[in-house]
């Protein structure tokens, strides 16, 4: 709690002290500067709580568990499904993630610290998107090693590491602005997923037939068809995204 | 209480008119046609509620922009008006489509990319209403609608090319023919009368419905207006 009163007020010296340094270079420095420090706050505040990491990592091993047991996961339909489950995986623990990310942010009046803050209110939301990203990333790797072992089937490929990147930077994107939404809703708890799924299913689409082309080796122009829809959801959704953040956190 | 406007009225009576009329034209006029016998005359209303449908969340994007640059709440319940009646519409060329899909593909519903992406469509729009509901200020509501329908309405397209990706079975009936589609087949002159006259009609009944549905929006924020001045 005192912590977070205290990166509340943070903000607004460190603003200043752009402010002071000098007039020209103030916008690109401050906004930096902003940025990182919201990524620097949810980190520190995550690695002191682990809260909602812990929550998010359980959860996923949960999903890929009751998979094994609804899709009867032998070595047949791994092939084919690997990329699926995967997937499916990322996809609900992330909702989870983003939901308690912002969660916090309101319920503690963080929220309205930052918004006092004299930056540029897309400097919160890029700062909410890397800290989100991170935290789903740190997930992902930690997932991939434990169903690699599990399911004896290699997922350490650059491509689909790649893949899981982008995959994961359209998904936090849209599901940070949405979640900055839905916190603020009369049923903020179960909104969240069904505001953000329908409109990422060109995400997980193309993410999951990359990774499949990648998991069974097809060659490369039939994958990159999808990671070129992949790159181009990436660009629209966080440009839309940086552009109406405004509105969304005004008061 | 605010009276009708006559031309709205006059609206009501020519779209029922011209749905009557388009009824007639595609149920009895347009000749059967050859393959697919009777129920390819579900086509005529199919395309009619879908090319309104589509034109009516084109609309709602437009409106949510304006709304994000204007801040003007009227342009909010042109959005909602938008969209509602498009909803409906949209899943009424749904069932329509159903219906035509059992004995033309022998099955009610595939994964395809148009059917999927009107699944998602529809699905996006019913979530645009749930998040409505879940707000009680009108300007957070409206702010959050329009952020809500211009990512939906940016995000629906993506899925479409994004499912095209796989191959279609579809139809294409304008503009370009798809060797892989069932179902396809030429329009005879006749035929081409109904299929524009529905478009026509249903385009018509979709103004009217929208005016409507917009007047009701003004009625509803004179009532809220009301009531704040009663409690004051």
């Amino acid at each position: 709690m005192a912590n977070n009163v205290n990166q509340a007020t943070e903000k607004p010296m460190t603003a200043d002290r752009g402010l002071r340094s000098s007039a020209k270079s103030q916008p690109k420095g401050n906004f930096f500067k902003a940025v990182s420090a919201v990524v620097w706050k949810d980190l520190q505040a995550e690695f002191r709580s682990r809260e909602l990491f812990s929550a998010m990592l359980v959860f996923s091993l949960l999903i890929i568990l009751i998979f094994n047991f609804a899709l009867e996961l032998d070595i047949k339909t791994r092939q084919s499904v690997t990329a699926g489950v995967l997937w499916a995986t990322f996809a609900f623990a992330g909702t989870l993630g983003l939901n308690r990310s912002m969660a916090i942010e309101k319920d503690r009046g963080c929220l309205d610290g930052l918004l006092l803050a004299p930056v540029d209110r897309s400097a919160i939301y890029f700062g909410k998107v890397i800290s989100n990203l991170v935290f789903m990333l740190i997930v992902e790797i930690i997932v991939l090693p434990i169903y690699s072992v599990l399911y004896n089937i290699n997922l350490f490929q650059p491509g689909l590491l790649l893949v899981i990147l982008l995959g994961s930077i359209g998904y936090v994107a849209v599901g940070t602005l949405l979640a900055a939404m839905s916190v603020q809703t009369r049923t903020r708890d179960i909104l969240l997923p069904i505001l953000l799924f329908p409109v990422v299913i060109p995400v997980l689409l193309a993410a999951v037939k990359a990774s499949e082309g990648f998991l069974t080796g097809a060659d490369f122009p039939e994958i990159l068809l999808p990671i070129n829809l992949l790159i181009a959801y990436d660009i629209i959704f966080t440009a839309v995204a940086f552009m109406v953040f405004d509105n969304v956190v005004e008061e | 209480m605010q009276a009708k406007p006559v031309t709205l009225k006059v609206l009501d009576i020519v779209s029922i008119v011209l749905l009557g009329v388009s009824a007639y034209l595609a149920l009895v006029f347009a000749p059967t046609e050859l393959v697919m016998g009777d129920v390819q005359r579900v086509f005529y209303f199919h395309i009619g509620t879908a090319w309104t449908a589509l034109l009516g969340f084109i609309l709602a994007a437009v409106f949510s922009i304006v709304y994000l640059i204007k801040k003007d709440l009227k342009w909010d319940r042109l959005q909602v008006a938008a969209i509602e009646v498009s909803l409906v519409f949209f899943f009424i060329t749904i069932v329509l489509g159903s219906i035509w899909a059992r004995p033309a593909w022998n099955t009610w519903w595939t994964w395809d990319p148009r059917l999927t992406t009107a699944a998602v469509t529809e699905l996006i729009y019913i979530a645009y209403f749930m998040l409505r509901q879940g707000i009680d200020d009108p300007d957070r509501r409206a702010r959050f609608g329009a952020v809500y329908a211009l990512v939906g309405g940016i995000s629906a397209p993506i899925t479409f090319f994004a499912i095209r990706l796989f191959r279609t079975i579809h139809p294409v009936v304008i503009g370009g023919s798809n060797a892989e589609a069932e179902g396809s087949f030429a329009m005879t002159a006749d035929m081409r009368v109904a299929f524009f006259f529905a478009l026509f009609a249903f385009t018509v009944l979709f103004i009217d419905l929208f005016w409507n549905r917009i007047r009701l929006g003004d009625l509803q924020e004179k009532v809220e207006q009301l009531k704040l001045k009663v409690t004051m």
